[in-house]
């Protein structure tokens, strides 16, 4: 019986009652039944999402000052966006197809989501160069400054998502392996994706509309 | 328990009496496990049985042994800086070495030890034991988070020994001077200090992850979260905190840290520096107080959370009495968790905020007052009419009460705006967050260790050496923080390396500084009996029974104790009840182990709570 049943509502729970007693016997000791890579993943995109919105809030409160020169966006940004944005949609697929056990589909599939992460992430670097040589440093203003920073951050998000991408294709190149053995780590990676991408369009939209 | 229970009860033990073991197999009876036991790393090599180590439990001593050494360091500090103010005659510290001593001192004493041992330590050795797990749900990544700190850790020292010395901003770091000519450590020093607590939260993100992890989803079979032991949601809530509050911390180390070395002006305003003009503009130092604490109130309570879980259950287990309302006891810590995120700009009543910020921060601290005292109520009457042993935990226990009380009363004085606005920079604010933040938890973690040891080393800690090193610690806490109240409120201002032969400081306050001076020495030497007494006992201690606190919950009812690696033999234990159940009626012990199945306690009648 490893029904889930909201941490919140078990903190009504009268332990010491008979029939919660009944109850509690049968408890399989977790809380949520979902694998513990996945709540591991959760949890990390929970405090990845207060890293940035704290930089969100930080961004807001110096906007306001005197000093700040929005910065312009270069047009390499609006493709590395659709880089991204295609990323996402590759893994999507891929992992519909590990789904459906089709080793051939998510093979190609994942070396296309890493194809294109490297892409993207090489493009932030030329975006970098373009601003750098038209004179747009970090030093020059702080709305620069943070342009770098979010692309840094969302950057270093993006490799640490890639070591996983590698480990999980590596394995699932290895000899005798199947679909089966990496399907969980397909999911967990798609998921880590969109969420790279959520964070991308807030950022990148929050630095075109201020 | 209702009288339908105990007839059903009985009428099971007839069954067994009927030469047939249905009846304790059917009320004992836990479906089979659903869930596949651990896969558990072995170690192969003296490097990853003793150095890089992924069980949890040596993990856990070591992160306890890394922070205490490293606190030793913070009490020398505090010695150096105590000699200083009792005697400025000396000339015995420079300013900027004092500077950098207050700011070693508490930074030190609140990250590198109270929330690395408590998480770290204590998270480490109690959450897989009390919770009947076989290890952490990551080993591999919690045995990074262990060396995260000890990187984090070297980082610190090393900013003694480079050129300018450690920084000497502060522990709140505040920018602009943080990072200004003229402050001590304000090249070196101050970038160690941020790198080092981007290792610390970089680190204990790994740990904390498992933490979480392994209280939600490892937990053995009929273990409820509801029959956890308050520990375990003490620690549980804090990481929780942690893991929400350290960012705030880690975006402020990143701004400054690019305020610093690349010369952003995230917080650093316009100013002239020695005459000149810096290329800053426009940063906000506010900001940064802000992002600091609104890490640093959770902090507080990151600390104090895992010690009101761990009082709760010595408090419980040394007075033979289930802990008073149970229930109650868990919102509290989940309450104070949550509003722990609501009231942090109080910290900030004289930064020049609009006053009717200040009107909600001084409102939610009150608020937050409320579950605070429903804990300390529930201590209380857990003690009425319990079977009161004074051993080492329960005196550990009893003074954290105490001292508890007194430096959140002191809180109710410093959480309004206008009592706060003369005495904020004074002594009265050092006295009461030292009360309540330092002496407090550290009674907690004293008490913590003599009722643990046994569970880690298997003998008992010397009870007289322990009884004097608790009165000295216990009476001599009390001689140098309570006359810092009274230092505050003469105004005695904080933070200042020398009290001035000035006409506003009364000579008694000179004299007082002695006084507390010789008081620190006193208490910090007692340190040393009870590090002896840590490291003799390891070896010559009197032998440990099994259980020798006569406790309900899972870490003593191991098949082998001192625990081996895994924890538990062949099979997980399963739960059949809370972790309080002491002195039921009817039961042939004074306590029931959470693991005893009901067949072998049928007369026992379980009490409401």
């Amino acid at each position: 019986m490893s029904k889930s049943k909201g941490i919140i509502k078990s903190l009504f729970e009268k332990p010491w009652e008979k029939d919660q007693i009944a109850i509690d016997n049968e408890h399989q000791g977790q809380t949520l039944s979902l694998s513990k890579y996945k709540v591991g993943l959760r949890t990390i995109m929970v405090v990845s999402t207060v890293i940035f919105s704290l930089f969100i809030v930080a961004y807001s409160d110096r906007m306001l000052v005197h000093d700040w020169r929005s910065m312009p966006e270069p047009w390499l940004l609006w493709l590395n966006t659709g880089v991204i944005i295609l990323g996402s949609l590759v893994f999507h697929f891929t992992k519909l197809a590990s789904d459906k056990d089709q080793n051939d589909k998510t093979k190609n599939g994942l070396y296309l989501v890493g194809f294109l992460a490297y892409s993207f992430l090489i493009g932030q670097l030329l975006a970098w160069y373009q601003l750098m040589s038209s004179g747009y440093y970090a030093t020059t203003n702080v709305a620069n400054a943070f342009f770098y920073l979010f692309t840094t951050l969302h950057g270093l998000h993006l490799i640490g998502g890639l070591y996983f991408w590698g480990r999980t294709t590596s394995k699932f190149l290895s000899k005798n392996s199947k679909v089966e053995d990496v399907k969980h780590s397909i999911e967990l990676c798609a998921i880590y994706w969109h969420f790279l991408l959520a964070v991308w369009l807030v950022l990148f939209g929050l630095m075109l509309f201020t | 328990m209702s009288d339908e229970y105990e007839h059903k009860l009985e009428a099971k033990s007839d069954y067994t009496a009927d030469a047939s073991n249905v009846g304790a197999s059917d009320i004992d009876a836990v479906p089979e496990a659903e869930v596949a036991d651990q896969e558990l790393y072995h170690s192969h090599s003296w490097w990853t049985t003793y150095v890089f180590s992924q069980d949890a439990k040596y993990i856990g001593v070591q992160y306890a042994l890394t922070a205490i050494g490293t606190g030793l360091l913070g009490l020398v500090l505090s010695w150096l800086m105590r000699i200083q103010l009792a005697f400025p005659g000396l000339g015995w510290l420079e300013p900027a070495a004092y500077y950098q001593f207050v700011t070693m001192h508490g930074m030190i004493m609140v990250i590198y030890l109270l929330t690395a041992l408590f998480l770290g330590g204590f998270g480490n050795l109690l959450i897989p034991l009390m919770c009947g797990s076989r290890d952490m749900a990551f080993p591999y990544v919690n045995m990074l988070s262990y060396w995260a700190f000890v990187v984090a850790v070297l980082v610190l020292l090393a900013s003694f020994f480079v050129p300018g010395g450690p920084t000497g901003a502060g522990w709140t770091l505040y920018p602009p001077q943080a990072i200004t000519a003229g402050t001590p450590g304000s090249n070196w020093g101050i970038i160690l200090m941020l790198v080092s607590l981007i290792l610390f939260v970089a680190g204990f993100t790994m740990g904390g992850l498992n933490y979480i992890i392994t209280v939600l989803q490892l937990r053995a079979r009929g273990m409820t979260l509801m029959r956890m032991p308050l520990t375990i949601w003490g620690i549980f809530t804090a990481t929780v905190l942690a893991l929400l509050a350290f960012p705030a911390l880690l975006v402020g180390c990143l701004m400054m840290t690019l305020d610093s070395m690349l010369g952003t002006s995230f917080f650093m305003p316009a100013m002239v520096s020695l005459g000149e003009k810096l290329s800053y503009d426009g940063g906000s130092p506010i900001l940064f107080q802000h992002l600091f604490w609104f890490f640093g109130h959770p902090e507080v309570y990151i600390v104090a959370l895992p010690a009101f879980g761990i009082v709760s259950d010595l408090l419980s287990v040394h007075a033979r009495k289930n802990i008073f309302g149970y229930r109650m006891m868990v919102w509290a810590i989940v309450g104070i968790g949550a509003l722990s995120f609501f009231v942090w700009a109080h910290h900030m009543y004289v930064s020049g905020m609009n006053p009717w910020f200040g009107f909600f921060f001084a409102t939610t601290t009150l608020i937050i007052a409320v579950p605070t005292a429903i804990k300390v109520y529930n201590w209380i009457i857990t003690l009425w009419r319990g079977n009161i042993q004074l051993s080492l935990p329960m005196l550990f226990s009893l003074a954290f009460i105490v001292t508890f009380l007194n430096g959140g009363l002191t809180g109710l004085f410093l959480g309004n705006v206008t009592v706060d606005v003369p005495l904020s920079d004074t002594y009265f604010v050092v006295a009461h967050f030292h009360m309540v933040m330092g002496i407090a938890p550290i009674l907690v973690v004293f008490g913590a260790i003599y009722h643990w040891y046994p569970l880690i080393t298997g003998r008992m800690l010397n009870e007289t050496l322990g009884k004097i090193h608790f009165w000295i610690t216990f009476v001599g806490s009390y001689a140098i923080y309570f006359p810092m109240h009274y230092q505050g409120f003469v105004g005695v201002p904080r933070r200042y390396f020398e009290i001035y032969d000035s006409p506003y400081i009364d000579t008694s306050t000179l004299l007082l500084n002695q006084f507390i001076t010789i008081a620190a020495l006193i208490v910090g030497a007692a340190q040393l009996l009870f590090l002896y007494n840590i490291i003799v006992s390891a070896r010559l201690g009197k032998k440990s029974k099994k259980n020798p606190w006569k406790a309900c919950s899972l870490e003593w009812q191991t098949p082998q104790m001192p625990p081996e690696h895994g924890n538990w033999g062949k099979e997980t234990p399963k739960v059949y009840r809370w972790a309080y159940d002491f002195s039921v009626p009817g039961a042939k012990e004074d306590y029931i182990p959470q693991n005893v199945p009901p067949s072998e306690v049928t007369g026992a009648k379980v009490e409401k709570t």
